[in-house]
């Protein structure tokens, strides 16, 4: 076990955990930041997503020694309001069924949009493919991601 | 639920309004102060609440508190059932909350999600619990007011008087409305009359899962609470021999290993109790990934009690029944053998679909806390009642020391019907002495499930010389149980039909999959009747629509479990929304299907990329799932279901050697992802105002069957096993 300081949602947290320990569990367990889904644990399925230096990672495959310093941001700091654009877009197209993906699948529509402000469909394709819906709801995230996009350009 | 309220359900209690209370669920104080402001428009809370039933809290502010009773799993019912409700009282939908109603059988009834039947059930009792919550408001109103009750009307949460011009407020009747006698009859509204109904409705819980905020089982915190995980034998037909937990329990953080046993000698079992592996080992510690070391860190023995089974295996002997067994008939009509005997043309098919894994997106996991008189539970499950039951049993608690509550799901697709896991949390909890949270890995989920069986079924249909389908037979088998129903369609359409249903025994278990049996055998009908239609030289609509007229003109058989009318009129509607007469350009698939009690009919658009691989370019899709309540979460589903289908047909597999699953998380095991997705799906529904009947279902079983017959347009080349991928070159 060693203590940690971790930069999340723009506040430090004293963190204790062994090294090898997935930022996953850190801000789920010890930060109570339970937005962000455990879903595979290898970086297949996105449920995990977070922002790390403001782009989208997969929380289940960095460890806490490996993050060092640098920001995260989760779903619960997305926004001040909960109003980021991806955010508003979600609600708009009414898009959760079950809902336990989603909050990847904003934080992923987030990066994507911060590195491509007018993706292509082929660029939402392929910005979104490390996210599984498992309820189906690809098309209303296509068309969510399209709003935001617009609504942010 | 009881459709004549009791004066038990109309208690009058005022409570007062914390924070925690107004979240709805408990579970979320702790984490409370980590919430993310949402984008409601406040709803400033009311001081009091007055109880008006079981189902029903309104504030003195106008305010309502809506229950749900039925456990929320993506079908959106914590929204639409809600709707039954507020449509009837004249509720203003804005100034409602819907808040999960716990376990509660005094109070609710059927509270079970499954079978796509909530709605269906609900729809009268929920209806006429609104109803009578609003008569006795207008009551209430009537007294205040000092007018006739007959001259009152409601609009949105308001009671007005138009002779005098005076109006008020539900929340400043409702007090004195709760002491009133409770009414034993009341009208419910003509459709046309529907203001909130008919509206899409956006999900209730939109805004919480937008901005991460606790809902689901995996996201319960409590203090003092301790994470568990199970580890459950390797294969099927193993079981626990012996644990060294010597080297486990040397890590930190690791508080406990215990065994517990989910089906000791004697304890009453109920159906949704299957489960491979009542003997287990529970690692119990202080956070999940201390806890997960610590199981590697286990040194277990197992030991054979049942042989080992594979896919081939499964695959050979079900062979072997198709081909030689023999059972009994399911159905018989006419002369099936002398009308093969006699047939111009005879067409044989035979069609599989591998084992399917659930593969709900929140891995099993519950919260427990069990003490020596008290049990309190907390989780996402399907059958809180059977739950209760069963631990009732297994904890030799009495029911009203039982607490189950229920969290929204992260998906359902049947396997939170089968609840060993909530089980399991009850008995680590008690062992450690400690509440505590389960948590399975994806590993533990995918290779410990109550699977989609895999399926075997091979059909045969004669065809007289001018291509009219005279005789039909279907033999069917698969694990535990064969997927035919042996009366649904094409049944009562054919002169001459035999139905013969076989099952294979297995330690693997199994289970209801979304859609059960249906998932598959309509796909596999779907592409046979396509074949069939092709050797008699028709277009596979008028075929299709050629069979059900003779089923409703002159049917075979009396008992034919669907309605042929209704049947045609979703194909006709979607030959027409799809433009089929047209050349779409695209290889084309049509297929419909009819269960829990509505119909559905696809046509399904493909292309295929320069490798062969599919590209569904657009899926139409006609239901007659009577009335909808929810266009918004409705059109959802049925998107849902279609992707589903699709994802399923193409790529899913789980596959078995030595009683072992050879897939066990997303890497091996292939889920359809956002880029592979229909570009367009198109929804449209039959307006015909009956009652309204299933919805989460109903629209995957068909895909699987339009998409087969796609493929074989766009590839000359029919395809028979799932995943269908397998089939496709490159």
């Amino acid at each position: 076990m060693a203590q940690y300081t971790i930069n999340v949602n723009g506040k430090p947290h004293q963190v204790e955990a062994s090294p090898e320990t997935p930022l996953l569990w850190v801000i789920r367990d010890s930060l109570g930041y339970v937005g962000t889904k455990y879903g595979c644990g290898i970086g297949q399925c996105g449920a995990c997503t977070v922002h790390i230096e403001g782009v989208a990672m997969r929380s289940c495959q960095m460890t806490v020694e490996g993050l060092g310093e640098k920001p995260v941001t989760t779903i619960e700091g997305l926004s001040a309001n909960g109003d980021h654009p991806v955010q508003l877009a979600w609600l708009e197209h009414d898009v959760p069924q079950c809902g336990y993906c989603q909050a990847g699948q904003i934080m992923s529509a987030a990066s994507l949009l911060s590195q491509i402000p007018n993706p292509t469909d082929e660029d939402i394709n392929a910005g979104m493919a490390g996210n599984i819906c498992r309820c189906g709801t690809y098309l209303r995230i296509h068309a969510a991601v399209k709003s935001a996009a617009t609504k942010l350009s | 639920m009881s459709t004549q309220p009791t004066r038990r359900n109309f208690l009058k209690v005022s409570a007062a309004a914390g924070g925690g209370f107004l979240l709805g669920f408990s579970f979320l104080t702790s984490c409370e102060q980590k919430a993310v402001a949402t984008l409601a428009p406040e709803l400033v809370m009311p001081e009091q609440w007055v109880q008006l039933n079981g189902f029903l809290k309104i504030g003195a502010n106008g305010v309502i508190t809506i229950v749900s009773p039925n456990p929320e799993i993506g079908q959106n019912v914590k929204t639409s059932m809600p709707m039954l409700i507020a449509e009837e009282l004249d509720a203003d939908w804005e100034q409602v909350i819907v808040e999960q109603g716990k376990l509660n059988t005094d109070i609710f009834t059927r509270q079970l999600a499954g079978g796509s039947q909530s709605i269906r059930h609900g729809w009268e009792p929920l209806r006429k619990t609104g109803a009578t919550a609003r008569a006795m408001l207008l009551a209430a109103a009537a007294q205040q007011l000092s007018v006739p009750v007959e001259e009152l009307t409601t609009e949105k949460g308001m009671i007005h008087h138009a002779a005098s011009g005076q109006q008020v407020g539900y929340g400043a009747v409702a007090e004195l409305a709760a002491t009133l006698p409770v009414p034993e009859t009341v009208a419910l509204k003509a459709p046309k009359d529907f203001k909130i109904i008919g509206q899409g409705k956006k999900n209730v819980d939109a805004r919480k899962i937008a901005t991460g905020q606790p809902l689901f089982g995996l996201d319960v915190q409590r203090e003092g609470m301790l994470i568990a995980s199970i580890v459950h034998p390797p294969a099927f037909g193993m079981q626990l021999k012996s644990v060294d937990d010597s080297a486990a329990l040397a890590m930190p953080g690791i508080r406990k290993v215990v065994t517990i046993n989910t089906a000791p000698e004697g304890a009453e079992l109920q159906w949704s109790d299957t489960n491979a592996f009542p003997r287990l080992v529970a690692v119990v510690g202080e956070t999940t990934w201390q806890v997960l070391q610590a199981k590697k860190a286990l040194k277990l023995e197992w030991e054979q009690v049942s042989a080992p089974e594979s896919t081939e295996a499964h695959r050979a002997a079900f062979e072997e029944q198709l081909t030689n067994g023999k059972t009994e008939v399911a159905r018989r009509d006419g002369d099936p053998e002398a009308a093969f005997a006699s047939a111009a043309k005879i067409i044989e098919a035979t069609y599989s679909a591998p084992l399917l894994p659930h593969n709900t997106l929140e891995p099993m996991n519950f919260f427990a806390h069990v003490t020596a008189d008290k049990a309190e539970l907390l989780g996402p499950i399907q059958t809180p009642e059977f739950l209760e039951k069963t631990l009732v049993s297994v904890l030799g608690l009495q029911p009203e020391q039982i607490e189950i509550g229920m969290t929204r799901m992260g998906g359902g697709f049947g396997r939170r019907l089968y609840g060993h896991f909530g089980v399991e949390a009850a008995l680590i909890s008690k062992a450690a002495g400690a509440p505590i949270k389960l948590v399975y890995t994806r590993e533990d989920d995918m290779t410990q499930g109550t699977y989609r069986p895999d399926y075997l079924v091979r059909y045969r249909a004669g065809l007289d010389a001018e291509g009219k389908l005279i005789a039909f037979h279907i033999r069917g088998t698969g694990t535990n149980g064969s997927p035919v129903f042996a009366n649904r369609f094409p049944a009562g359409a054919v002169d001459n039909y035999l139905v013969e249903n076989f099952g294979q025994p297995s330690n693997v278990s199994t289970g209801a999959w979304r859609a059960p049996q249906s998932n598959f055998i309509a796909g596999a009908e779907q592409a046979f009747l396509d074949e069939v239609a092709e050797a008699a030289g028709k277009d596979p609509i008028d075929f299709r629509l050629e069979l059900f007229e003779r089923a409703s003109k002159n049917p075979v058989g009396e008992k034919n479990d669907y309605e042929p009318e209704r049947y045609a009129g979703v194909l006709k509607l979607v030959r027409e929304k799809s433009n089929w007469d047209a050349d779409s350009g695209d290889a084309r698939g049509v297929a419909a299907y009819y269960c829990h009690d509505s119909y559905v009919a696809q046509v399904l658009d493909l292309t295929l990329d320069s490798a062969g691989k599919p590209q569904v370019e657009a899926v139409y899709c006609a239901v007659d799932c009577g009335i909808v309540v929810n266009p918004e979460g409705a059109i959802n589903q049925v998107e849902g279901g279609i992707v589903d289908g699709i994802g399923h047909a193409l790529y899913g597999q789980l596959t078995i050697t030595d009683g072992k699953p050879q897939q066990d998380n997303f890497n091996s095991y292939r889920l359809i992802r956002h880029p592979e997705a229909p570009k367009r799906i198109e929804t449209y529904f039959v307006d015909n105002g009956i009652d309204p009947t299933g919805l989460g279902e109903p629209s995957l079983p068909p895909v699987v069957g339009a998409l087969a017959n796609a493929l074989y347009m766009a590839t000359g080349k029919r395809v028979y096993d799932q995943p269908f991928i397998g089939e496709l070159p490159g």
